[in-house]
């Protein structure tokens, strides 16, 4: 007989393994899903200086992403693109009070590990930078730091979750200022939970396989009629309008990235933004803060096959 | 039939909207000033403080959330919105943000440090317990959250829990000279109640357990004694049943 565990196969609910700490749980699933839960109906800006920093803040967005360059700059310089320099995101964290997040290598776990040791708010295991690993994603179980991940379908975004992503968003193609591919991937997601939602419950077996996503996740979607945790819209959102697209077709906010501080007047458009996303059902409104931003950035046609595809680097 | 507002500016109005479901009662989303008229009360959601006041001045809804705070209407602050709701904030980002105010009480912003130091504990309400009935804890899921410091003579305290020994130290520098705080108390206020205001800084709306809501509920049920005599559960599950209709049960509650 085992009296002090050893042997036993496995131990549902049982926290007692301290004193006081049985009572006081830190970095559950449910706390990391719970900073995302703050965030909905909200903007996320990227900003490469702490100034950028400021003006996301005041413009009202409820979380920045603080990077070297932004993914307009990645595509045009090319190169490997890896984590920003800590120092920065520091600068970034003290300039600011909202959360902030940055941005890791998929499959890059050192990095993430050294994201969660400078404090950042939210990780994002992003194919934006260049891969570091082309099989495998970060476990991340083994962070308290909770993490979002980019997905182009349901499977994909099952699967990061069973990874431990505490949030999702859809890949787009960051740095285009073309919001094609943000609107295909959320289509293909709430479309396919539309299918799922209707299916026959015998069927979703065979589902889960053709998906390539863990059964009992696939079963938990169909019962919510959505994902399981906060799904945000990513990769070319450049106008006040692409914000409320993405809003009405089903998002719970949205990542601006390079749409910002690649267009005439940051400050504005970033509050406009803000704005689209809070009233997004309200096309008076949309109007209103659509008008006189300046210029909007340039952007990029997805037509021309020898433009990259960021979202194609990971499954 | 009281009509229940939530402040849908950013954060986590649906999921308050779903927990008002889940007790039949009918959620209305608030984003301009004249929604919140013909309201019986409001909730002010969980969020991002600095963005809700953003989006609150661009759309000139302070004066119009003092009016109703000030007419005695019930309201309710969790985590940003109890922010909103103190007379003091300390702990903000360079240059303030704008309150709505009517709590008596000093609230830290980010008294429990960044998301890393979020975390979820049993927390002992007693006077809950004996109004909704229950066991005499709940579940309190603290996100980046706020603390009060100290309050008013007139606010009662409602819930406290120990104050983590991972903590931050506080060191408050507010405008202009650094005003150096340390707070030695081992253990801090995270509920109050005066009059009509209910604030919590954790997120009753995250957790299955809808008693804090029926508290509020009852809450505007003694200051509207009059033409709510019953909340007509026929009409108002209908109500929740059209919802779920066009629009999905919200996210999963992890336990």
């Amino acid at each position: 007989m085992a009296s002090d565990g050893t042997g036993v196969v496995a131990l549902y609910g049982s926290t007692n393994n301290g004193l006081e700490s049985s009572n006081h749980k830190s970095a559950t699933f449910s706390v990391k899903v719970g900073l995302a839960q703050m965030l909905r109906g909200g903007v996320i800006m990227d900003v490469v200086t702490p100034e950028q920093a400021r003006v996301a803040e005041e413009a009202g967005a409820c979380a920045v992403m603080a990077l070297e360059r932004v993914p307009a700059d990645i595509r045009a310089q090319g190169g490997v693109a890896r984590m920003s320099d800590p120092g920065l995101i520091r600068d970034i964290k003290r300039a600011v009070t909202i959360p902030v997040m940055a941005k890791a290598r998929i499959g890059h776990f050192i990095e993430a590990q050294i994201l969660e040791a400078i404090g950042v708010d939210y990780v994002d295991e992003s194919e934006v930078l260049t891969l570091a690993d082309d099989a495998h994603h970060i476990n991340k179980h083994n962070f308290r730091v909770p993490f979002v991940c980019g997905c182009r379908n349901i499977g994909e975004a099952l699967r990061r979750i069973r990874e431990g992503a505490a949030m999702i968003r859809t890949k787009g193609e960051a740095g285009t200022g073309n919001v094609i591919e943000a609107v295909r991937h959320v289509r293909s997601v709430m479309g396919e939970i539309r299918a799922l939602c209707n299916m026959d419950e015998d069927e979703v077996f065979s589902y889960a396989k053709r998906i390539a996503a863990p059964y009992d996740l696939v079963m938990q979607t169909k019962q919510l009629g959505r994902l399981p945790v906060v799904q945000f819209a990513a990769g070319g959102v450049a106008t006040p309008a692409d914000a409320a697209l993405m809003m009405q077709l089903g998002c719970d906010g949205v990542f601006v990235g390079s749409g910002i501080f690649k267009s005439g007047d940051p400050a504005r458009r970033a509050r406009a933004i803000v704005q689209a996303v809070t009233h997004y059902r309200d096309p008076n409104i949309l109007a209103e803060v659509s008008s006189g931003l300046g210029e909007a950035m340039v952007g990029i046609n997805l037509s021309d096959p020898k433009v990259e595809r960021f979202a194609a680097r990971s499954e | 039939m009281a009509v229940v507002g939530v402040l849908a500016l950013q954060g986590s109005y649906n999921e308050h909207m779903a927990a008002l479901r889940r007790i039949g009662v009918r959620g209305v989303e608030v984003r301009k000033p004249e929604q919140l008229q013909g309201l019986d009360s409001l909730i002010i959601p969980g969020g991002e403080s600095t963005t809700m006041a953003k989006l609150a001045n661009y759309h000139n809804l302070f004066p119009a959330l003092r009016e109703f705070v000030g007419a005695g209407k019930p309201v309710w602050g969790t985590c940003a919105g109890l922010i909103f709701l103190a007379n003091k904030a300390v702990g903000q980002k360079s240059g303030g943000q704008e309150l709505i105010g009517g709590l008596d009480c000093t609230v830290h912003r980010n008294f429990f440090g960044s998301q890393i130091q979020s975390f979820e504990t049993e927390l002992s309400v007693p006077m809950l317990a004996e109004k909704e009935g229950g066991s005499n804890t709940c579940r309190g899921v603290f996100i980046r959250a706020p603390a009060i410091l100290d309050v008013g003579s007139d606010v009662e305290v409602l819930a406290d829990c120990p104050v983590p020994a991972d903590r931050p130290s506080i060191t408050i520098t507010s405008g202009e000279g650094v005003e150096e705080e340390v707070y030695s108390k081992d253990r801090v206020i995270v509920a109050v109640r005066q009059g009509n205001i209910l604030a919590t800084a954790f997120h009753p709306e995250l957790t299955s357990d809808s008693r804090w809501h029926r508290f509020f509920l009852d809450m505007d049920k003694e200051s509207h004694t009059k033409a709510f005599s019953a909340l007509s559960l026929s009409s108002s599950s209908r109500d929740a049943q059209d919802g779920s209709k066009n629009k999905p049960i919200d996210l999963p509650i992890f336990e």
